[in-house]
């Protein structure tokens, strides 16, 4: 019973927040809403007995993205209504064929899984070691063993993707735009206006 | 009355849309980024969901590994982003057509 009503409350929940990052035409209050959300999706998975994947969710979410996105709208002007693309007809059109292919999918899905075995059963660690310590030993032990490969990989991707987000973001970051007077300021822009005319005039 | 797997599914599925709907119609850049986090996180939950119905853990561990893919596309695409706008100073996408011919 407690199952049932946490589902539909977070379910709810979480519906109405990405909606709101979704429709809303201010940045700022899609970004809160947005993590809200994934603060509310971590339910899910406490629910569904996975609650080192919840904890992960909120660290990295909440914690890491949200916080990147927060301080990258710092470069953005942030207050400035968004503007949205015109009526797109054939929106609700791909949408709703989406939608149908998705649904008859979920439909099928528990037919075709009902043969499927699973290779790493919940519980592995505690038949294998004789502890009980929950979601987090067995997900070591299946992290460890059958993914180290795609583990170590990961780990490189983060590493390429930290260096090229220092890389790309940290051009001219020497040159403090505080410090400089506003003619110098006004010099500068003048001068980026009229390069990029030239390189379109170059491309005409 | 107990909630089964095809609920979390559906629910799964509702989230996307919600995601894809957002890509269809954000021009905003920031904006599409929050609707694909948004579709990542809707797939995060379809992996649990069956990691638990069907008592195996590899849903969860594709779920960590489409978290690390979603930081790092975080990391890169907003330096790419705040390079952009230092250049154009927007990130609207209806006016990144430079490679029109």
């Amino acid at each position: 019973m407690f199952e049932v009503v946490a589902f539909y409350l977070f379910a709810f929940l979480t519906i109405a927040m990405f909606s709101i990052t979704v429709m809303t035409k201010n940045a700022l209050y899609a970004l809160s809403s947005l993590a809200a959300g994934m603060i509310f999706i971590s339910a899910f998975f406490f629910l569904l007995g996975a609650e080192f994947l919840g904890a992960v969710q909120i660290v990295v979410y909440t914690g890491a993205v949200m916080a990147l996105y927060a301080f990258g709208m710092m470069f953005f002007d942030s207050i400035k209504e968004i503007k949205e693309s015109p009526k797109n007809p054939r929106l609700t059109f791909m949408l709703t064929g989406i939608i149908s292919l998705i649904v008859v999918f979920i439909f099928i899905a528990p037919i075709i899984g009902a043969n499927v075995t699973a290779h790493y059963p919940v519980g592995m660690a505690a038949e294998l070691y004789g502890t009980i310590d929950g979601n987090t030993q067995d997900i070591g032990v299946v992290l460890f063993t059958k993914y180290l490969v795609p583990f170590e990989v990961a780990a490189v991707m983060l590493l390429v993707a930290m260096i090229g987000g220092i890389i790309l973001s940290g051009k001219k970051m020497d040159v403090s735009i505080t410090k400089i007077s506003e003619e110098d300021l006004d010099k500068q822009h003048m001068g980026q206006s009229a390069q990029i005319e030239l390189e379109e005039k170059d491309h005409k | 009355m107990s909630i089964t797997l095809n609920d979390y599914l559906i629910l799964s599925t509702i989230i996307f849309m919600i995601g894809m709907f957002g890509v269809f119609k954000r021009t905003n850049l920031l904006m599409l980024f929050f609707s694909t986090e948004i579709m990542l996180n809707a797939v995060n939950i379809g992996m649990a969901a069956i990691s638990k119905f069907h008592g195996d853990l590899t849903g969860q561990m594709f779920a960590f590994f489409i978290i690390a893919i979603a930081a790092s596309e975080v990391a890169v695409g907003l330096g790419l982003l705040v390079l952009w706008y230092k250049k154009h100073n927007n990130i609207d996408l209806t006016t990144m057509t430079s490679m029109k011919g």
